[in-house]
């Protein structure tokens, strides 16, 4: 195949990426405790719900480019709480904006996960910008996220872990960013949370605050 | 404060939204600023227990905002009329989980406008609203406005719904440059 746009993004590199996004995604969710889930569109909503359908999980179906804010704001709601904000890099890239307003507030409890496939996965796999020298983790940490790394393989994944689910009151000092570079595969979508809003609003604000 | 068309005493209505949103511990204070609004986000920013969220977008107002709702906080989101144009789909994340939002915004491109590009959001800014699923109260006069913001905050944050305030031009006066 030819180019599709331009010189710039490379379209076959990920293709070979070792880490795998349900992997990824079952690692960052394992023994959750306390942590509130919030899931970008698309993939990472499958990813998280075949890791469990966790009540407190916010699975976005559709608000494309929100997901980071949704998890500012329910990160100073819930300051004793971690906040896991998984999405994909196309559903970042829509609302790249939400990095700086993160930045200027600092909520240390926010860790924002990108898993980065460099493809708008549920659209036929079209690139996204990050496939080429778009560097996510510069932009948050000039933003100013207290912490932000690109991870490219399981050593560097695991290295990170701790620090990604870190417990509040241990190290985290002000919002954390990852982007973790996972294969460019199409995994299905397997187990659907539902599709029903309400559900999902009052099954969390249930689970959380005891009420609707 | 602003002098009331009757020529009468000047009407607090900034005061009266400040009161309102006290009444109901809005605790998160999202905005792109307005000079409409520019009174209220100082009172605002003073005013403990209340946080304020300057964003790059409106339509990122949406999203924290149900973000904070999820937490069990509420929060309030102020914008002026062009920034409604950025919150299109975003909005469909309230009305598809019922959040409540609050929203007010203060028009521009409606009355005495200097600046033709804001007229057409300014024009449309009440019809889509009302298509995404908005209650809209506009509001003309400045007596009656923290009576609307009474009103919108409780079917908002009671319905759940979305209201959304509309401060006309009437009210803040028409901008121009140099004054």
């Amino acid at each position: 195949m030819d180019k599709m746009f331009n010189g710039t993004l490379d379209r076959d590199r990920a293709a070979d990426y070792p880490l795998r996004r349900r992997e990824v995604v079952a690692q960052l969710l394992a023994d959750r405790g306390d942590m509130l889930v919030v899931a970008g569109l698309g993939a990472p909503v499958w990813d998280c719900t075949a890791v469990e359908d966790h009540p407190l999980n916010f699975p976005l179906w559709g608000a494309m480019g929100g997901a980071a804010a949704l998890g500012l704001g329910l990160a100073m709601a819930q300051p004793g709480r971690r906040v896991l904000v998984i999405t994909g890099d196309g559903e970042m890239l829509m609302g790249l904006g939400a990095l700086t307003t993160i930045g200027a507030q600092q909520p240390d409890n926010l860790a924002v996960v990108v898993c980065d496939n460099e493809r708008y996965g549920e659209t036929g796999m079209q690139l996204t910008h990050t496939a080429g020298n778009l560097d996510l983790p510069a932009m948050a940490l000039a933003a100013g996220f207290a912490t932000a790394a690109k991870i490219s393989s399981d050593n560097e994944f695991k290295a990170a872990l701790p620090a990604i689910r870190t417990a509040l009151g241990r190290t985290a000092s002000g919002p954390g960013f990852w982007s973790i570079k996972i294969r460019a595969e199409e995994t299905g979508i397997g187990a659907m949370p539902p599709k029903d809003g309400v559900t999902l609003k009052d099954r969390f604000r249930s689970a959380l605050l005891g009420q609707k | 404060m602003q002098t009331d068309r009757a020529g009468g005493e000047p009407e607090d209505w900034t005061g009266a939204i400040f009161s309102v949103l006290r009444d109901w511990d809005v605790a998160q204070v999202a905005y792109v600023p307005d000079a409409g609004h520019s009174d209220l986000i100082i009172r605002c920013d003073q005013a403990d227990g209340m946080r304020l969220v300057p964003l790059t977008t409106e339509e990122e107002g949406i999203a924290l905002l149900a973000g904070a709702w999820l937490g069990g906080q509420r929060g309030v989101l102020l914008m002026q009329s062009s920034g409604v144009g950025n919150c299109i789909n975003m909005l469909s994340l309230a009305r598809v989980c019922r959040f409540p939002l609050l929203s007010l915004v203060t028009m521009r491109g409606q009355w005495g406008e200097f600046n033709p590009w804001q007229v057409p959001m300014g024009q449309l800014t009440p019809k889509v609203l009302a298509d995404a699923d908005n209650l809209v109260f506009a509001v003309d006069d400045a007596r009656q406005i923290g009576a609307a913001v009474t009103g919108a905050a409780r079917m908002a944050f009671e319905g759940p719904a979305q209201a959304a305030v509309l401060i006309g031009q009437a009210v803040i006066g028409a901008k121009s440059f140099g004054k």
